[in-house]
């Protein structure tokens, strides 16, 4: 199998309202300066292009069309599209690199999550034949998973708001965090209930902003000569849309996913986990047995800016480049999708050997 | 199950989500001149391609169109089809003629409505001109511009079509 290396990632900052910007204004800044990390001309230079957004942000059909024309596709580009966090799109890209078809890729997720009502627009997405009739929004799903594992006694409130705590305290050193802070979780508990059980605090802002991200052979990584990171497992796995058929306190497919990504096989000095509600970080740190040699969310995760459709790739990008700036040798990226953490990605990224 | 019991075989549920809209940094300006009667276009600083309406980028280099160009309301048919079924929700009874026109002074195509015109006579090359409506009704839309009605002038040969400069034929 052919080794995969990350080589550049960039991201723009996480803002609650860019203003009349519109999707590909919001791309190109991004993506020249992706190129410009990776001494590339532009989306000519590699072998394959691949995005993630969702035109239920926007409203309009085929929106992602748009996306393309920051790309500077002529001649003809081989390039693709998941209606998914840009963390598939990288899926994708892996797939097509390993499968022969391209030795290098660029991956990129955008999301203007402004203009709608997203918790809303987000009931309407993904399921269309038995949730979305009853117009159940994100928060309340997530509010009642929260509520479950408040009365099972697997977490508490303070729990919950020392998740959000360390978030805010973390992103103050996130250049391009929405929500930062030095908030104490007595603060965090002094909020009023937005929708009990849960705090405005532990919801994740609407953010607008895209990131975008180059992926090549580790050989070609070598050839570019520029500092990498190895990504050395990937997997994804879905559960039932039929809440009521799941186990809302646990995850059992991020478990999964990590494991045949091969999260156990060292030391994980880093995870950054997509979690937009702090009860759900527990969650995924229980389910991944997580324990106090793992860094969680130093960027400060989704609390501290939710990039709709780019956060996943983000999550990637964070551990990326904790790996080339020597703060990690090794570490684990998640991404989720869909009602209460429904499918989960988990990305295992290590330090290269030098060149 | 029971014979008695109706089978269900589908419900009705109507989505309604509502949006913000913006047109986006490049469309906006272009917006607040059409509001004013005149149509522009925007410059690609590498190749450049004139974009009519600009959209914020070039979409071959992938760059950011900044230099507004002022365009002629006189236009080339780059392509056009003639409508002959109602589309749900339009005001407009078929047939009519939808077309790509690229503007004098422009490079790429926009869409609008042809009309004045004998349908089964439209052609490719053929010089068209917009008909406006009244100043008092100008808006932030293209909508400012009823149709394109055609011309009086020579045919565009199909290799030139696209390269006009904003003067015309003068041009």
């Amino acid at each position: 199998m052919r080794d995969i290396a990350i080589v550049a990632y960039q991201q723009t900052d996480s803002v609650s309202d860019v203003g009349a910007v519109n999707e590909v204004e919001l791309i190109m800044p991004v993506l020249a300066r992706t190129f410009e990390q990776a001494g590339l001309k532009s989306a000519q230079d590699v072998d394959f292009v691949c995005s993630g957004s969702c035109d239920y942000l926007q409203g309009a059909a085929f929106a992602f069309v748009a996306g393309v024309d920051a790309l500077g596709a002529v001649p003809p580009i081989k390039e693709s599209h998941v209606e998914m966090d840009a963390a598939w799109a990288l899926y994708e890209s892996i797939l097509k690199i390993r499968m022969g078809h391209a030795d290098s890729a660029l991956i990129y997720g955008f999301g203007k999550s402004s203009p709608g009502e997203l918790p809303i627009v987000l009931s309407q997405q993904l399921d269309p034949y038995y949730l979305a009739p009853l117009w159940i929004d994100s928060i309340s799903l997530a509010a009642l998973q929260a509520r479950m594992m408040l009365d099972k006694g697997l977490i508490s409130e303070r729990d919950m708001a020392e998740v959000v705590s360390r978030s805010r305290r973390n992103a103050m050193n996130n250049p391009h965090a929405q929500l930062k802070g030095d908030v104490s979780p007595e603060d965090v508990l002094a909020q009023e209930t937005y929708l009990s059980p849960l705090r405005k605090g532990d919801c994740s802002p609407v953010s607008d902003g895209a990131c975008a991200m180059v992926i090549a052979t580790v050989e070609q990584a070598r050839a570019w000569g520029l500092p990498y990171a190895v990504i050395t497992g990937i997997d994804h796995c879905i559960e039932t849309h039929n809440l009521g058929m799941r186990d809302l306190t646990d995850s059992v497919s991020t478990r999964v996913a990590a494991n045949r990504a091969g999260m156990n096989e060292g030391k994980v000095d880093v995870a950054e986990l997509y979690a937009p509600f702090s009860h759900q970080e527990i969650i995924l740190t229980r389910a991944l047995g997580l324990d106090s040699g793992t860094e969680v969310n130093p960027s400060g995760g989704v609390l501290a800016g939710n990039l709709m459709m780019a956060s996943g790739l983000s999550r990637v990008g964070e551990v990326f480049n904790r790996i080339v700036n020597g703060e990690a040798q090794r570490g684990i990226a998640h991404a989720t999708s869909g009602p209460c953490l429904q499918h989960n990605l988990v990305t295992v990224l290590e330090k290269g050997e030098k060149a | 199950m029971s014979d008695e019991q109706d089978v269900i075989t589908g419900i009705k549920a109507p989505v309604y989500l509502k949006y913000n809209f913006t047109a986006g940094a490049a469309p906006a300006r272009f917006l607040a001149q059409i509001k004013k009667g005149v149509l522009t276009g925007q410059r690609c600083p590498k190749c450049s391609a004139v974009y009519a309406p600009p959209r914020g980028s070039c979409a071959s280099c992938g760059v950011a169109t900044e230099e507004e160009v002022v365009l002629s309301d006189k236009a080339t048919v780059q392509s056009f089809t003639i409508v002959s079924i109602p589309i749900p929700g339009n005001p407009i009874d078929p047939p009519f003629v939808v077309a790509n026109l690229i503007p004098d002074g422009a490079n790429i195509s926009l869409i609008h409505l042809l009309s004045e015109c004998v349908n089964e006579e439209v052609h490719i090359g053929q010089r068209v001109q917009a008909v406006w409506k009244p100043e008092s009704e100008w808006d932030y839309s293209m909508d400012n511009i009823r149709y394109f009605k055609p011309i009086d002038e020579p045919n565009v040969p199909f290799e030139k079509i696209g390269t006009l400069t904003a003067s015309g034929w003068e041009g």
